[in-house]
């Protein structure tokens, strides 16, 4: 009898794709893995929700706003083992640039300053900042993934290299923790 | 009159030499203790604790505590080796360590014990993200204090290489910080040839030479090849204890 293959989802909160584009970097061996793993909820299907129970979840970025934070509950709902993948995800990374060095009493209210009106390479007239209901709401802060959920484990990097998701992953699908060696650990 | 003894670390005799700190005898050895606040050429002060070792069952700093005859010593065990993580780790808590948007980052000793002491998991501890000015009036120099980790190397560089005490503790506990002699770093006689704001000094990002950002490619940095603390335990870099002190800038002959 063959062994189930194992159903991973992948997803994108408040990072640049950057972890997913470096899951592609694994190259060929990806199909080597395939013969263990199928995709489930991911950008790499392009399924929205999930369709079963997954065995692992790899989520990459923190929560910046209102849809992440339900979007990692889902995730930690469905999946029997959650990963967090890069900086982004395990401790905020670049957007949690707006928490703290901003170095203002309302930080959130500065960065969208920032972004939409007092800039000098910004042109915009009205002084609007987006707040379309369609759009989800921002939170107060950056959260870390482990802020909002229980995270298994953690596979640091900015991003982690395509050899690096490789051996955590391969560990991961034969139930073993993902170790990390001396060279494999690093934070940019 | 010279004064020699052995001292045994995890199981292996060292050589002490006359008023040598655990440390000193170590790095003589080619045993590495990993250690953020103490750097070669200043005084020790015992301040980070991650050269924490126990010395016949008790934890002492090994960069002050003097050798004794006789002494057992553990540096490399699993105890000692996890109190030096969670020391690690609250550093990194404490403070706003992005090492993605650092300069310093592959030649940043936090990074590298980090890396050393196979720091990758998730901890319990919460991050403070603590909001932290930044000074770059300085028109050489900058200092980023969401990077600081106190350890004090800038204060006792400056204070005793360079003779001009630009940086000094301020206030206690939670609320300590590292505070300039003047209003702000331009206003101090701080130049950018102290020996205070060398490479070697700041091991975190704090203290920016501008200007001279991301001089070494990623794959080529400090820490990018060889573990921190390798130039003690290979035998052919290894440094005799504290030669310099006061010519380290004038020599200019590097490391």
């Amino acid at each position: 009898m063959s062994r189930r293959k194992k159903r991973v989802a992948t997803v994108s909160l408040a990072g640049c794709f950057g972890c997913h584009m470096s899951l592609l970097d694994m190259d060929e061996r990806i199909l080597d893995l395939l013969e263990d793993v199928e995709f489930d909820r991911s950008p790499l299907t392009d399924f929205k929700q999930f369709t079963r129970r997954c065995d692992i979840g790899l989520v990459e970025g923190g929560c910046c706003n209102e849809e992440n934070v339900h979007t990692l509950q889902e995730f930690r709902n469905h999946c029997d083992v959650l990963v967090a993948v890069g900086q982004c995800a395990i401790m905020g990374g670049l957007p949690v640039m707006r928490n703290a060095i901003m170095h203002s009493d309302d930080p959130l209210r500065e960065c969208l300053d920032e972004a939409y009106a007092s800039s000098p390479r910004v042109y915009n007239p009205s002084n609007q900042i987006p707040n379309d209901p369609a759009l989800p709401l921002l939170l107060d802060k950056v959260y870390t993934c482990v802020d909002v959920v229980k995270i298994d484990y953690q596979i640091p990097g900015c991003p982690p290299s395509g050899d690096v998701l490789y051996a955590a992953l391969s560990a991961l699908i034969h139930d073993r923790p993902p170790e990390l060696d001396h060279a494999s650990i690093r934070y940019d | 009159m010279k004064r020699r003894f052995n001292i045994v670390v995890d199981g292996k005799s060292v050589t002490v030499g006359d008023g040598q700190t655990i440390m000193d005898a170590c790095d003589d050895a080619g045993v590495y203790i990993p250690r953020l606040c103490d750097v070669e050429g200043l005084v020790p002060q015992g301040s980070c604790r991650v050269c924490t070792v126990k010395a016949n069952g008790h934890t002492v700093a090994a960069c002050t505590q003097p050798a004794e005859a006789g002494m057992q010593v553990e540096n490399d065990t699993l105890e000692i080796k996890n109190y030096r993580r969670d020391l690690v780790r609250m550093l990194f808590h404490e403070g706003n360590h992005l090492c993605p948007i650092c300069e310093a980052s592959g030649r940043c000793e936090l990074q590298a014990m980090a890396y050393r002491l196979g720091i990758s998991q998730a901890t319990k501890y919460p991050y403070l993200q603590p909001v932290r000015p930044v000074d770059a009036s300085h028109p050489d120099i900058a200092l980023d204090n969401n990077r600081c980790i106190l350890c004090g190397r800038c204060i006792r560089a400056s204070r005793d290489v360079d003779g001009k005490n630009v940086f000094e503790y301020v206030g206690r506990g939670i609320h300590k910080r590292i505070g300039v002699n003047a209003e702000n770093l331009a206003a101090t006689d701080a130049s950018i040839d102290d020996y205070a704001m060398s490479l070697e000094v700041c091991p975190v990002g704090c203290i920016i030479r501008k200007r001279e950002g991301y001089f070494a490619p990623v794959g080529e940095r400090q820490f990018d090849r060889r573990p921190i603390g390798t130039e003690i335990t290979s035998p052919r870099g290894r440094r005799r204890s504290r030669p310099r002190r006061a010519q380290a800038q004038e020599t200019g002959d590097g490391e």
